[in-house]
């Protein structure tokens, strides 16, 4: 008797820890947290994986002859950073800089490159988790410059969010 | 108590290489006909201290092959063995075979020590009583070992045994005829339930075949369709069968695929197997590669495929490509082509894990070392005075200031003294370059039946490690480039009265701050008029379009062209010397040519002597601090307005004594600012790139400092008319202009304004 109600709970607990497995790893499985920013009252968001710091904007040295959306380069300890401008990227209305304004470095890692660059925007927001089944893939309508960058969409608490895709972003320096 | 030897293995390694390399030069020096005994000793300690080393280790097969080649070596030096040309080539061999043996122990990689035992054996029977005139038609040169003289493992000579086994099969198959065979197979195939891999084994029924499949249309994973077939194969069949036969296999696909079928005979047969050597390493590597990348490739994109397709996908492309061609029957396959390949593939990652661990060492002399702890001591001592003043003086007078400024002024020229010997450890004579290079001109001279003799000097300068590392390949291309194109055949020398040698000789030496390499062959100089030709033929030049001397020659580096008829091993494919000119434009260098048409030619590499810090000029334009290299700089002056004058072409030139120089904007040329400076009384810095003189126009000079060269193109792109970027004292950026760049942009400023004149026209 004993040793069939020990069986028994054995099962159990087994067939317990299986089903704890698959829920959590269908919790968890491509789920992803995106720092979200706004840049004129929309708000967009970026794989926080890919964020390497905030900070304030200061001391760019403009490169010549660049694009109109890239900025210039700062000193990051050592390293030459660009920054870039998204709302100019995005063709957005551009805007004047103060302390205030926010540069968020991006950090993309292949196996062949490391890249490290910095995005102006106009606030950071909040930072939010989210599965791939919640992601929606942006409408197919408009052929913008940005809409490349465009990774997918979501919603947050009622509100749109707009996916970007950094790695896009980062290396659009090596095909204008 | 027991040392871990291990931790003495790379000092082993790496005391054994310089003993192979002093072998290798010792022996191409060594005069057969009056052997110098001084020289056979060298070569006998070098061989006996790696005997002695690999013993201690526990190396066998080292020790057992170094002791017979030692004890041969020590009958010469005794004199009881005369030593002649194959006598040398044959320790020649013998220090390939060690280093081969040697790198594959550093690799920890298994031992192929076939070649070993069969050079042992040949040693053997000379020991035996025979000479080496003897062994002379048992030890083959063979034309591969030439391609990579550094890497000479398996292809580089095959002694007796193995040229006996190979001898009957290689004589039956001359007397075959075979196919070459292009299939590819449409999309579609799979899909009206034929398969690719069926004809290739009904091939393989036929005769003894190879392929090679082509994966170079495999899209990316997301955009694959797993039923479609994206291959194509080359296929070498070996067989007596009529064409009909071969054909027959394709019948039921002949309409659903691209097929040519060309026969080959027996005297391209030899030909073929190498080359299909050749690619059947290609296939072995680059399916990997393709793998590797398309797993990587779709993060973004992947969490949206549906779970059950993925991992089909997964297989399907990463599986194809290598399995495919393995399935046809292996036992089919050449042996030769096999064992090839695997060699081949064995080889690749030892030799990755040397040029690592090359990368991890440097051999530095000690009077270097010690010139640096004496400047420590100094600094020391400096910062110890300053210290002292520091905490001594709670209010500064003005004598304390004049020590304090005394003080710093002292830590400065030590911090400067401390910076040139830090760099110098980076120095090595550039003789670890050039002294690769005679055994391969010996090897290719002898290839190609060429009497080629090879000059150098200035080995002695000295030149950073990285910019050696990089400069390596690029030499190598260009000498094995005048071995083919440039000297001529001996009959052909003759008949155009020069001495039947020819003479190619290397110069390293310092000008300014740079280095300069130059390689002069004696040779038939490069034909400019059959450049220009086949420049037109490939539409790189119109064909009304004329051009000046140094233009032709300057095709000379574009891609795509070869004036050399016959494509060789060695060169001929067009590709390289565009490669050459990269290699040594990523340096910051540069690479010129002249040439006179059978006189010769001469290369003329100039780069410069460390990539990491440069002396510089700083400027303002429009509020901007910028950095001129100073070694750019020929002078500063103010504009004397009576002395600019105005081209056709809208463009300025400054009348600076005998010469007109060009003036360059450079806010106008950065795009900085819109108003147009006025030029009399601004400053004018000139500087002078590759000859040429420019005056570049700046609002104020700042003064000189030592910059840290940073890289742009880390995180951007190159930047036109900047060669890199530093970090000033206040931790701002501020660019180091380029002033080849510049000009390049001034032409194309100069076009585009023309452009908008003309559009507004």
């Amino acid at each position: 008797m004993d040793i069939a109600i020990k069986k028994e709970v054995k099962n159990l607990s087994q067939h317990t820890a299986s089903l704890v497995d698959r829920l959590t790893q269908q919790d968890f499985e491509g789920q992803r947290q995106y720092l979200t920013f706004l840049m004129q009252k929309e708000e967009y968001g970026v794989d926080i994986l890919n964020v390497q710091e905030i900070r304030g904007w200061g001391n760019v040295s403009p490169i010549p002859n660049a694009p109109k959306h890239v900025s210039g380069v700062i000193n990051l300890r050592g390293a030459i950073v660009p920054v870039i401008d998204l709302r100019l990227l995005f063709e957005l209305s551009a805007c004047s800089y103060d302390e205030n304004t926010v540069v968020i470095v991006l950090k993309v890692m292949t196996e062949t490159v490391n890249r490290t660059m910095g995005i102006v925007v106009d606030a950071v927001s909040d930072v939010f988790t989210l599965s791939p089944a919640d992601k929606q893939q942006p409408p197919n309508v408009n052929q913008t410059v940005s809409h490349e960058f465009i990774e997918g969409l979501t919603e947050v608490k009622g509100k749109m969010v707009i996916l970007l895709d950094s790695e896009r972003i980062l290396y659009l320096e090596d095909n204008p | 108590m027991s040392i871990d030897l291990s931790q003495f293995h790379a000092v082993f390694f790496e005391e054994s290489f310089e003993g192979l390399e002093l072998m290798e030069a010792t022996l191409l020096e060594l005069d057969v006909n009056h052997p110098d005994s001084e020289q056979i000793n060298a070569i006998f300690r070098a061989a006996h201290s790696i005997k002695g080393g690999s013993g201690t280790f526990g190396f066998l097969p080292v020790t057992e092959f170094t002791h017979i080649l030692e004890t041969l070596l020590d009958k010469v030096r005794d004199g009881d063995q005369a030593i002649d040309t194959d006598g040398i080539e044959l320790f020649l061999q013998s220090v390939d075979c060690l280093r081969g043996l040697l790198e594959s122990l550093q690799a920890k990689q298994d031992l192929d020590t076939k070649r070993a035992e069969q050079l042992s054996d040949v040693f053997q029977a000379v020991l035996d009583g025979g000479a080496f005139a003897g062994s002379a038609s048992l030890v083959k040169t063979q034309v591969n070992s030439v391609e990579d003289a550094a890497n000479p493992v398996p292809l580089a000579g095959q002694s007796s045994a193995e040229l006996a086994e190979e001898a009957p099969e290689v004589g039956a198959v001359r007397q075959q005829t075979g196919f070459n065979i292009y299939f590819k197979p449409e999309v579609t195939m799979f899909k009206g339930g034929n398969d690719p891999v069926r004809m290739l084994r009904e091939l393989a029924i036929l005769g003894q075949i190879k392929t090679s499949v082509d994966t170079s249309e495999l899209p990316a994973l997301q955009d694959l369709v797993a039923d479609n077939c994206y291959l194509s194969w080359s296929i070498e069949l070996l067989t007596r069968c009529k064409i009909d036969d071969v054909e027959e296999v394709f019948e039921w696909v002949e309409d659903e695929c691209e097929l040519s079928i060309t026969p080959i005979f027996e005297d391209a047969l030899r030909q073929t197997m190498i080359s299909s050597q050749a690619q059947l390493h290609d296939l072995k590597i680059k399916p990997k590669v393709r793998s590797e990348q398309r797993l990587v490739m779709p993060s973004g994109p992947l969490p949206e495929l549906d779970d059950l397709q993925l991992p089909d996908l997964l297989d399907v492309p990463v599986q194809a490509p290598l399995n495919i061609p393995e399935q046809a029957p292996v036992g089919d396959f050449l042996v030769e082509a096999d064992t090839a390949a695997v060699t081949m593939s064995a080889k690749a990652p030892a030799k990755m894990t040397t040029s690592k661990t090359e990368a991890s060492s440097i051999r530095v002399g000690i009077d270097k070392v010690d010139s640096l702890i004496n400047l420590v001591g100094e600094l020391v001592i400096t910062q110890s005075m300053l210290g002292q003043m520091g905490s001594e003086k709670e209010h500064m007078t003005g004598e304390h200031m004049g020590n304090l400024r005394e003080g710093l002024v002292q830590l400065e020229q030590n911090t400067r003294e401390l910076q040139d010997s830090v760099m110098r450890i980076r120095m090595l004579p550039i003789s670890f370059t050039f002294n690769r290079l005679p055994r391969m001109v010996r090897d290719i001279s002898l290839q190609l039946g060429k009497q080629v003799q090879l000059e150098l000097s200035g080995e002695s300068t000295e030149l950073d490690k990285t910019v050696m590392e990089k400069i390596s390949d690029p030499m190598v291309h260009l000498v094995r480039n005048a071995l083919d194109h440039g000297i001529e055949l001996p009959s052909e020398r003759i008949a155009s009265g020069k001495a039947a040698i020819g003479t190619i000789v290397l110069n390293a030496f310092h000008q300014g701050g740079s280095i300069v390499i130059e390689m002069t062959d004696d040779g038939a100089g490069i034909d400019t008029e059959r450049l220009l030709a086949k420049a037109r033929k490939n539409g790189l030049v119109g064909a009304s379009e004329e051009l000046t001397q140094d233009q032709k020659l300057e095709l000379l580096f574009t891609p795509g062209l070869s004036t050399l008829e016959q494509v060789s091993d060695l060169s001929g494919r067009g590709v390289g010397m565009d490669v050459v000119r990269r290699n040594i434009q990523e340096l910051n260098g540069s690479v010129e040519v002249s040439s006179e048409r059978g006189v010769g030619s001469t290369f003329r590499i100039r780069l410069p002597l460390t990539l990491a810090i440069l002396d510089g000029q700083l400027v303002t334009v429009a509020n901007q601090i910028y950095i001129f290299p100073l070694v750019a700089i020929s002078e500063s002056l103010q504009i004397d307005g009576a002395k600019v004058n105005n081209l056709a072409g809208g463009s300025d030139v400054y009348s600076l004594r005998d010469e007109y120089i060009p003036i360059l904007r450079l806010d106008r040329l950065f795009g900085l600012r819109q108003e147009v400076k006025v030029l009399d009384g601004s400053l004018l810095v000139v500087v002078e790139s590759e000859g040429q003189k420019l005056g570049v126009v700046v609002d104020e000079l700042l003064g000189q400092q030592q910059v840290v060269i940073k890289s742009l193109e880390d995180n951007y792109i190159r930047v036109v008319g900047v060669s890199g970027a530093t970090i000033l004292g206040d931790g701002t950026v501020a660019m180091i202009v380029d002033a080849l760049g510049l000009s390049n942009l001034a032409v194309n400023d100069l076009a585009a304004a023309k452009k908008m004149t003309d559009a507004a026209a």
